[in-house]
């Protein structure tokens, strides 16, 4: 089979998921019980009258029948809630926000906290890569050694803690104790500081979670680099390499890692998908103002579009970075595109 | 000739060893009941040799103590309105783990935590496995369409962000123990889903399950009595690393409030910990108990996990 249409094969199975995705976004927010005009009108202490309550439903578009087909009488109508909901989707238009930030268009929400998210996910991942590889590789070359068992050690305790809670220790470690870094947001309120002091101001609040998401994602890169290292040293082709004469130093950068790097990077796009969609825990204990941070929020405020928009966009990120990695996979190890 | 036997046996008759259990074995129920037996019995041999499936097993007795302590105890050590010790007071004699903005004792809060924790994280790993269980032995066993249909669904459950996902629906069902079960086993069942069904399909071409077959087995008799036995080894190493994962995620959801206020588990400790400002307040005793239980917990399901895969799979032996 040929690269071009393996390339096109995977896009379009992304294309298909994302598809189901929508469809089953838009079914989950439908078929659980809520009533939305008793939800807006709730706490407010306001009575309203049938005619008001049937002119707020037409509003949103929920006076329309929820599917295009109906069975009772077999019939089909083009006017639903369901193509309305394709349609928007497809403008980008996820609608206004309830309570959180009340009239806001979601996506302008979206747009303001993606790039704090963007910014800590991505160092943390950087930082937990490039130290899980190297201990990872560390490891699986002296098996058993000093280095690798504490090493393994270490990183199942890492991996077995809950994030948030490592971040709370830190906080009190650095933040309440020693007074080193803030403990929360992303810059100092009502500091106005401009240049280079706004970019160190910035730095010291990234500082602790970026710390937390290293450590929380260290584990997992670790795992997997070391055992797909130890399968890789399994092969043939190393003792081959060794029968040759090749020297040990050799054998492990030319031969063994490179073979062994090609789980670690499908790993990364992968895990990489599923932070995107904010590190919520974290965000909530740093008070940090990203995705996460919005998430929690509509979460405690009940903003069904802004919770339905986020699971979009959560699982979009996931399937994007999934072609990714099938991609990159592709073109590193050209033997998957035959299968 | 001699007509065969009505009820097919599971294996080819294995050798026997030891002559003197020759008469017992008479009905093919008592054959199993022996099989079974010895096959535990091997595995109890090699498991021992493992130390760090030891040392998790160690943990996981101690911890079910502590909670077995806590169903059987009585709960008035929580009752705020009972309850009249120091305020926020870092550990002492009496009270090991500190108090909390109520008086209460950290202990006492935590011994209470695990059982709910551990109920949670058990209950949705059995739904979890049942709904992965079943999923993957049909795909496995039936193949053609329904394996492929059901391969789709699981790979759409795969790319689901659980914890978006759980926090939609959370916020949906509502707050209680029961949502937070539903939401952990309903977005944790794929991967089982998926492992089990790689390994239906590696016994449905083995020859015992031709040979029931041609005894005339119905399809209920061979998922039951061939294909679940054999499937079980790998099913139940999933499922203590499955506990693990639902631990976590039962910790997650908890801190995030959407767990059941009355029936505090280990994360509600740490939700309210961090809401009244333990880490502004440098309260750390408040907050490194129940966050230490819940790691040493993840940590013993997981090594035993870890042990018992090794011992399945050989080829793992080497890492």
């Amino acid at each position: 089979m040929g690269s071009r249409s393996y390339t096109l094969r995977k896009v379009l199975h992304a294309f298909i998921t994302l598809f189901f995705v929508l469809i089953f976004n838009f079914f989950l927010f439908r078929v659980l019980p809520s009533d939305p005009v008793k939800f807006l009108t709730r706490g407010a202490g306001l009575e309203i009258s049938p005619e008001e309550q049937q002119e707020l439903l037409r509003d949103f578009g929920l006076d329309k029948p929820v599917w295009p087909i109906s069975l009772t009488p077999p019939s089909f109508t083009a006017d639903n809630q369901l193509f309305d909901y394709l349609g928007d989707t497809a403008r980008l238009d996820f609608g206004t926000s309830i309570t959180v930030n009340s009239g806001e268009s979601v996506l302008g929400l979206f747009l303001e906290f993606m790039w704090p998210t963007l910014l800590l996910v991505g160092v943390s991942t950087v930082f937990s890569v490039l130290l899980g590889v190297w201990m990872g590789i560390r490891a699986g070359w002296r098996r058993g050694g000093v280095f690798d068992r504490a090493s393994m050690g270490a990183s199942l305790i890492l991996y077995s803690m809950p994030e948030f809670w490592l971040g709370m220790l830190l906080i009190i470690l650095f933040s309440a104790n020693l007074g080193w870094f803030p403990n929360s947001g992303r810059e100092t309120l009502g500091a106005n500081y401009t240049g280079f002091a706004a970019v160190a101001d910035s730095l010291n609040h990234l500082f602790l979670p970026a710390l937390t998401l290293t450590l929380g994602y260290l584990g997992e890169y670790y795992l997997v680099m070391r055992g797909s290292l130890l399968d890789v040293l399994g092969e043939d082709f190393i003792l081959t390499a060794r029968a040759k004469g090749v020297r040990e130093r050799m054998v492990l950068n030319r031969h063994a890692v490179r073979n062994a790097l090609l789980p670690t990077i499908s790993l990364i796009a992968l895990s990489f998908g599923f932070v995107l969609g904010g590190a919520i825990t974290v965000e909530v204990v740093f008070s940090y103002k990203g995705l996460g941070g919005l998430t929690y929020a509509a979460l405690q405020s009940q903003d069904f579009p802004v919770l339905q928009a986020v699971f979009l966009f959560a699982s979009a990120a996931v399937i994007l970075m999934n072609l990714l990695a099938d991609l990159v996979y592709g073109y590193f190890d050209p033997r998957v595109k035959e299968a | 000739m001699q007509a065969p036997p009505l009820r097919p046996q599971t294996d080819p008759p294995a050798p026997v060893r030891e002559p003197e259990s020759l008469p017992e074995l008479r009905s093919p129920r008592r054959i199993r009941w022996i099989r079974r037996r010895r096959a535990l019995a091997r595995f109890w041999k090699e498991y021992r040799k493992s130390g760090m499936g030891m040392a998790g097993l160690i943990i996981l007795v101690l911890f079910l103590a502590m909670a077995l302590f806590a169903i059987f105890g009585d709960d008035a050590g929580v009752d705020p309105s009972r309850t009249f010790g120091p305020v926020l007071a870092p550990p002492s004699r009496d009270y090991p783990f500190g108090t909390n903005d109520l008086g209460i004792s950290v202990l006492t809060l935590v011994v209470q935590g695990s059982k709910i924790s551990l109920l949670v994280g058990l209950t949705a790993t059995v739904l979890s496995m049942t709904i992965g269980a079943a999923v993957g032995v049909i795909a496995g066993y039936r193949g053609g369409g329904v394996d492929n249909l059901l391969m789709r669904v699981t790979d759409f459950g795969l790319v689901l962000p659980w914890l978006a996902l759980a926090i939609v629906l959370a916020s949906l069902i509502g707050q209680s123990l029961g949502a937070i079960i539903l939401v952990i086993g309903v977005t944790s069942w794929p991967a089982t889903a998926r492992l089990v069904r790689a390994q239906v399909l590696s016994i449905r071409e083995r020859p015992y399950i031709e040979r029931a077959k041609a005894l005339g087995g119905s399809n209920t008799h061979m998922i039951v009595r061939h294909v679940l036995p054999n499937a079980m080894p790998v099913i139940l190493a999933n499922t203590i690393l499955t506990i693990a994962i639902a631990i976590l995620s039962e910790t997650a959801l908890s801190f995030l409030g959407l767990g059941d206020p009355t029936k505090p588990s280990w994360g509600t400790i740490l939700e309210d910990a961090f809401s009244a400002g333990a880490t502004t307040l440098g309260a750390w005793w408040w907050i490194a108990a129940p966050g230490v239980c819940i790691t040493l917990v993840v940590l013993a399901f997981t090594m035993c996990g870890f042990a018992m895969d090794e011992i399945i799979n050989p080829r793992l032996k080497n890492r």
